[in-house]
């Protein structure tokens, strides 16, 4: 198409690109500076150089938030995946209702964080909590839930008389719970891609396969897992990106990340850092580390996509 | 494996798992209307429902405050219609009173109470105010940049959509605490504005717009040039009333994305006439943290709104997720 005038393509460009310089470009560079700063409260700070980056080694704090939130990745996306799909599975091949229950599940990912965040806080509520509720009836005995700071496996294994050390003790039960929050909170959303990726499979293939004798277990491994991969790499990096950021739980439902700081997750400490005890400049060389972490994990699973998709 | 038992299985899996969706909804919902004393007693799980004593007196009963049982006398507080204490300890016969279990009662009241202790009418008429603003705005710089990206040719065209798609991948956090020293610097902390220009550019809704725009076939346009259509007129008459349905997919992201988005108004706005719902919503889950049933109330009435719009197109939003997530 001609355009009369050359520069006019740039002028319908403009205001978008001027806001993302003012608000994306120039924030996203100025975090790279103030991480060289000591930067606290307003106005500028003294520079230097690396030792915010030095002292993130040191900082036991930092190093517990990154495997709490490292804990919480590794088991929320894989937990994710693994429930959307076989939710996505099922609703696939019911034709009454299934509208319903798209909704149904759907109906987390569409509310705020902020008020789940509470209603699941009351859910975990040692005393009057509906998870503990819910245990009396197959008379398992109370949990403490966001109160408890000991690792999972270990609550499973002390029974047995066995404690593991470090972070073998798996995610802190407090942590646990906000978990579950996490996958609950996402479900319906990968539900929904995983089954409009579902649908994109030719009903041909299942048609051959149930011909030669297939079962639908079989079916499953041989078509549907292979030819949903691709969705299975969108959700996996979607679900990844998301996970890593999780915030709100950990500011409502927990109290600044306690119990002994097992429920403290990098975001978390990246606000508190920079917002309540005022070290902008540290804040900040945590926030570029978890870029890049991100970053670097997306690059991987795009590679891995490239090896493993049909 | 027998039909009819396969499908048994996956609706039973399915009501189950669907179970686990809702009842957190559905628990907030009942607890809402529940007093807090009943709560607290944790033997009504999910209906709201109250147990109280009664004294017969011949063909009439009314309600009453039992204080202590004996063998043959009980002492009472009577009360009036309103349950409000009229007389105290009356000793009566003991067989005269007697218990009256599991009337649902629904307390409304908690969510007056939670609106006297908050001003959520404020924080709700701000994220109104904020939404719809930050709508605005996305809709007019995508539709233009999607405009130039999809239908022009220029210099650099490829290298300043790329330039925009990469900004989408660096997550909020990263830039969170330099966009405050940024806002900071330019005095907007604490303002309407430091919430609504900072997100009136979405590079998704761009993404999505140029992808539309592009599908649009060719002839349109060159016909439109023809009759003497400027390329403007072109967005407005051609272009718009050909992308309702993109619009509307636009429309249910931003507001649903403003509406929750918390993190942000969270940091950049500490005045308490500026906060928006979900951090009112915050301040008082510090405030109230016992106070269980206006804290549900709270979070109901926080939801109710997205709730309305998403049951009444839950099938174009669900619908639209699934076609944007194909897309990338």
């Amino acid at each position: 198409m001609k355009t009369k005038w050359k520069f006019s393509p740039y002028l319908y460009i403009l205001p978008a690109f001027f806001l993302l310089f003012a608000f994306r470009m120039i924030p996203i560079v100025m975090s790279f500076v103030i991480s060289f700063f000591d930067w606290s409260i307003k106005g500028t700070g003294k520079f230097i150089g690396l030792e915010n980056y030095a002292k993130m080694l040191s900082d036991d704090v930092f190093w517990q938030s990154l495997s709490n939130t490292f804990w919480l990745v590794i088991i929320v996306v894989p937990a994710s995946i693994v429930f959307s799909l076989l939710f996505a599975v099922l609703l696939n091949q019911i034709k009454k209702l299934s509208g319903f229950f798209r909704t149904i599940y759907f109906l987390p990912f569409v509310t705020s964080l902020v008020a789940v965040s509470i209603v699941w806080k009351i859910i975990f509520n040692e005393q009057t909590g509906l998870a503990n509720t819910f245990l009396g009836w197959f008379g398992i005995e109370a949990q403490k839930w966001l109160a408890e700071p000991t690792g999972i496996f270990n609550l499973i294994l002390a029974p047995l008389g066995i404690e593991l050390p470090g972070m073998l003790g798996g995610p802190s039960q407090a942590l646990f719970a906000i978990l579950i929050m996490t996958v609950w909170k996402g479900l319906g959303y990968n539900t929904i891609i995983y089954l409009a990726g579902l649908q994109n499979i030719p009903r041909v293939y299942y048609e051959a396969a149930e011909i030669d004798g297939a079962g639908k277990f079989k079916q499953f491994w041989k078509i549907t897992l292979p030819l949903v991969s691709p969705t299975t790499f969108y959700v996996l990096i979607m679900t990844t990106i998301t996970t890593f950021q999780a915030f709100s739980q950990v500011y409502l439902m927990t109290d600044k990340g306690g119990p002994l700081n097992t429920t403290k997750l990098i975001v978390y400490y990246i606000y508190e850092k920079g917002f309540d005890t005022l070290e902008m400049g540290y804040a900040s060389a945590v926030a570029l580390f978890l870029f890049v972490v991100i970053l670097s994990l997306t690059v991987l699973q795009k590679r891995l996509e490239k090896h493993v998709n049909y | 494996m027998n039909e009819k038992l396969r499908m048994t299985l996956i609706y039973a899996t399915l009501i189950l798992c669907g179970l686990f969706m809702v009842v957190p909804f559905l628990w907030m919902i009942s607890t809402s209307l529940m007093t807090q004393a009943e709560f607290n007693k944790h033997d009504s799980v999910f209906v709201p429902k109250e147990e109280y004593h009664v004294w017969d007196q011949g063909e009439q009963s009314r309600p009453v405050i039992l204080v202590a049982r004996e063998d043959k006398e009980a002492v009472i507080h009577l009360l009036d219609k309103d349950r409000k204490i009229v007389k105290e300890y009356v000793r009566v016969p003991t067989e005269t009173v007697r218990k009256v279990k599991k009337v649902p009662s629904i307390h409304w009241e908690n969510f007056r109470k939670a609106f006297q202790k908050v001003p959520f009418g404020t924080y709700f008429a701000n994220t109104l105010y904020v939404s719809f603003l930050t709508l605005i705005g996305v809709l007019l710089t995508s539709m233009l940049a999607a405009y130039a990206f999809a239908r022009m040719e220029f210099k650099g065209r490829d290298l300043f959509f790329y330039l925009f798609l990469s900004m989408m991948m660096v997550p909020e956090p990263v830039y969170l605490i330099s966009s405050y020293v940024l806002l900071d610097k330019i005095s907007w902390l604490d303002t309407y504005q430091a919430l609504i220009i900072p997100w009136c550019v979405n590079i998704f809704t761009i993404f999505l717009f140029r992808q539309h725009f592009k599908s649009l076939p060719k002839e349109l346009f060159e016909s439109a040039s023809m009759d003497g259509c400027s390329t403007f007129g072109m967005l407005w008459r051609i272009i718009l009333p050909l992308s309702k349905s993109v619009i509307a997919t636009a429309t249910v992201f931003s507001i649903i994305g403003s509406w929750n988005s918390f993190m942000w108004p969270l940091v950049m706005t500490t005045r308490p006439e500026l906060r928006v719902l979900q951090v009112g919503l915050s301040y008082f889950n510090q405030e109230a943290s016992t106070q269980t049933t206006l804290l549900m109330a709270a979070s109901t009435f926080s939801i109710v709104p997205i709730l309305i719009i998403f049951f009444l197109a839950q099938k174009q939003i669900i619908a639209s997720y699934a076609k944007a997530g194909l897309k990338d």
